[in-house]
């Protein structure tokens, strides 16, 4: 028999010991890796010292592959394997993508997903995404020692929900447990909030490769709320070069180049812009393939003028998140600038000049993020008390159905607080009709073809009556990661039906174990043992959480219940360590059914407790 | 397992069920709430537990933001009160409403046709006057006379004030894109 632990009265019995967790910055031209360190949020740098590690992954005929200044060095020399930008490729479909007939890609039109053909294959977005997190990963075990708890990984405020599940599937496949997906400019806003103190409402500006998110927070007693978002996320520095390539082609007067020449010039194009940065020229010269050569100067006043429209397509989503947060520029009390393209000057310049003050630039604008979800990675894991910040993240784009005609009818607005549920009613329109299809789209337009679609589902076996008088009660339930599931529910005759739905560009649990025997590294390693181990560390996870729960709200069991509990904990304990995956994940379901009564019981004191808390705090105040 | 939610959402955040609400009183009381029952402070829990603190935070949030907007909790303590604001059945409105509407919505035309952002704006300020009226004439209906027939009404009519707001809104946005 187990000995009884006892807790010194207020503590947890959960062990104290620092649970290793990460913030990953998943970024369209870079990606980095931060955690937290004696109560300091580092970015944790590679071999050499870099903190920097390029989204960039190569593939070779043998199955090599390489990520990172490795894959970019070969970017001029093998543009097709050599993927750069891949996030602007998640979650979307060819139609998706601007420019793709100018990138040097074989596109795959696959459902939901486009995909890449490489000489290793053809490759999904998820699948490239997930070698750069395997990366960092590894980065992040060797740097610190051991095997990590979970990660949170930074997506664009703005991003879909095709988007965030390709994420977060990558990840999955990379073989990390996500704690949480965080907006971007949030998770700026907590590195900032943090480090400054601040309080009041800031605008976050954040101009990266790929993408342009602005959001509008309000900070106040350790609540990060955010008020809107908006953004564009086909708009970043990625555009800035290519409008400077465009330029040295028009002004070299070049032909159509080959895709070696076209990816040194777009190279040539990024590094003038990166000069014009502290500069008030930049000189472009290079040799290529063709045999033509180039030599011109670019000025940072012709700089300005030929990306002034790109420019000006980021103040657009800037009013209209000011306007769907009901505040003026002249409200908000600090500008976060965010991404390595806010060091341009005419974009420091212009976010000046339309908020009437200077930006914030105190933090490493290529930092700020990944430093950001390290610290809330930190506090999902359980290595901080309860008196801590909370997060109240916004959906950025409405979720709604298909309607007669190809309308919208949306069902949840954006901006609306997560995690949030909507669930409407729905009839037949026909005598006997058994069937219903539903089309869950995505997006702020009226008509069904200009938003994003992300689920058809047909809603099966309603009794068949005359005409309205089915009623089907369709669910909408986005989670803490802006996740979207539908349950659909006939209920008029008293049968009920429901199905889950999950969205149709999600990666199903089978292609997830494919893709991970199919990659070479978990080819090698002996998927039962890694999945044997992985159901221990759950068990034991679970085993402390448990314990811990007994220890501080065990009153509100009676003796059979916890003896119930008891025996449950002591069985999963038993074969955790000697059993095999399918007996311990059973004994897992098990105390996890047998826990969940007692689980709602402890949520319902706690939220009395919170509520009687506050009135003892508003008789301190005094005010009515 | 889904919790039992039989609260309503004024006993949730401790308030008395009346249309006059003390916003700062409230917003604690949501912030206690969700600093409780968030996703975030389950993260490492097990599945029950995370679903459990969804399903919490997820009616938090509902039962805060019907509170918050005038519109949805007039709307919501008449449903408490077995009254029906009938929004899509019952149009009949005051004769005297449906000429001001029909003004504003060509004020808005006309203004969208000319380009002239200031006028939309002015015309926007000038329904929000209209819906702060409105709001008092619902709070003296729903809290002092209780005469819930008659604040159904004015609910429809601040609906109708909202969605010309979002017209205008959306002029606006069209106008500067």
């Amino acid at each position: 028999m187990a000995l009884l632990q006892i807790a010194e009265p207020g503590l947890s019995a959960a062990p104290h010991q620092h649970r290793l967790a990460v913030g990953i910055d998943l970024g369209t031209t870079n990606s980095l890796v931060a955690t937290v360190q004696s109560a300091m949020s580092v970015v944790l740098n590679d071999e050499d010292g870099r903190a920097l590690l390029p989204s960039v992954v190569r593939y070779l005929p043998d199955g090599t592959t390489y990520v990172g200044y490795p894959a970019q060095a070969m970017q001029s020399a093998d543009p097709h394997n050599t993927i750069v930008s891949v996030k602007r490729f998640m979650g979307r479909g060819v139609k998706d993508i601007p420019d793709a007939e100018r990138m040097p890609y074989q596109f795959v039109d696959a459902p939901g997903m486009v995909q890449l053909k490489t000489v290793a294959g053809v490759k999904s977005p998820v699948e490239v995404s997930a070698e750069i997190l395997r990366v960092l990963r590894e980065r992040a075990e060797h740097a610190l020692g051991g095997e990590l708890v979970g990660a949170v990984i930074t997506v664009p405020a703005y991003f879909d929900d095709a988007q965030r599940q390709a994420t977060k599937d990558a990840a999955r496949l990379a073989g990390l447990n996500v704690l949480r997906l965080l907006n971007e400019p949030t998770a700026a806003a907590v590195a900032y909030g943090l480090d400054n103190a601040a309080e009041g409402v800031y605008a976050v500006f954040d101009l990266g490769g790929g993408t342009f998110d602005i959001s509008i927070l309000k900070l106040s007693k350790g609540v990060f709320e955010v008020l809107a978002t908006n953004g564009d996320s086909a708009l970043g520095g990625d555009d800035f070069d290519q409008r400077v390539f465009c330029w040295i082609l028009e002004q070299a007067k070049l032909p159509p180049l080959g895709p070696h020449d076209s990816r040194t010039l777009l190279t040539k194009a990024r590094e003038a812009k990166e000069w014009l940065t502290e500069h008030p020229e930049a000189n472009i010269t290079a040799l290529l393939d063709c045999g033509m050569a180039v030599d011109l100067t670019l000025t940072s006043t012709t700089f300005a003028e030929i990306t002034q429209h790109l420019v000006s397509k980021t103040l657009q989503p800037t009013r209209k998140a000011l306007r769907d947060a009901g505040l003026g520029p002249e409200e908000v009390k600090g500008v976060v600038m965010v991404g390595g393209s806010t060091r341009m000057p005419n974009i420091q310049k212009a976010v000046g000049d339309y908020f009437g003050q200077e930006p914030l630039n105190n933090l490493d604008p290529d930092k700020v993020v990944a430093l950001g979800a390290a610290i809330q990675a930190n506090v999902l894991a359980g290595n901080r008390g309860e008196d801590d910040w909370l997060l109240l993240d916004v959906i950025p784009l409405s979720l709604g159905i298909e309607t007669m005609g190809g309308l919208v009818e949306k069902i949840i607005p954006r901006n609306s607080t997560i995690p949030v549920a909507r669930a409407q009613e729905f009839t037949t329109y026909k005598d006997g009709q058994t069937a219903m299809s539903m089309h869950v789209v995505q997006g702020e337009r009226e008509l069904v073809a200009e938003c994003r679609s992300l689920a058809k589902f047909e809603l099966r076996g309603i009794p068949p009556m005359v005409a309205g008088a089915a009623r089907v009660r369709v669910t909408f339930q986005v989670d803490a990661d802006g996740l979207l599931s539908v349950t659909a529910r006939e209920k008029s005759t008293g049968v009920e039906t429901t199905v889950a739905v999950k969205p149709s560009y999600g990666l199903s649990d089978e292609e997830i174990t494919r893709m991970l025997t199919e990659s070479r590294e978990h080819a090698k390693d002996d998927m039962a043992a890694r999945m044997l181990r992985e159901n221990q560390v759950e068990a034991r996870r679970l085993l402390d959480a448990v314990q811990a729960a007994l220890d501080e709200d065990g009153s509100l069991l009676d003796d059979r219940e916890r003896a119930a509990i008891g025996q449950l904990m002591d069985a999963l304990r038993a074969v955790t360590e000697t059993g095999d995956s399918p007996t311990i994940k059973q004994a897992l379901e098990a105390l996890n059914r047998g826990t969940e009564s007692f689980a709602a019981r402890r949520m319902d004191r706690s939220v009395q407790k919170a509520l009687s808390g506050h009135k003892l705090s508003e008789l301190e105040v005094g005010e009515g | 397992m889904t919790p039992d939610f039989h609260k309503n959402y004024f006993e949730l955040f401790g308030q008395p069920p009346t249309f006059r609400v003390d916003m700062a009183l409230l917003d604690g009381k949501y912030r206690d709430i969700q600093s409780q029952v968030h996703p975030d402070r389950f993260a490492h829990a097990d599945e029950a537990q995370k679903r459990l603190s969804m399903q919490w935070a997820t009616f938090a949030n509902e039962a805060y933001q019907t509170l918050k907007q005038p519109l949805s909790r007039a709307r919501y303590l008449l449903s408490l009160n077995g009254v029906d604001t009938a929004e899509e059945s019952n149009t009949s409105m005051p004769a005297a409403f449906l000429m001001q509407q029909m003004e504003w919505r060509e004020g808005i035309m006309e203004a969208r046709a000319a380009g002239d952002i200031a006028a939309l704006e002015h015309l926007g300020a000038k329904l929000r006057a209209e819906r702060r009226g409105l709001e008092e004439k619902l709070e003296a209906l729903l809290d002092q006379s209780h005469d819930y027939p008659a604040a159904a009404e004015a609910v429809r009519m601040l609906k109708f004030i909202e969605k010309l707001g979002e017209e205008i809104n959306l002029a606006i946005e069209a106008l500067e894109n």
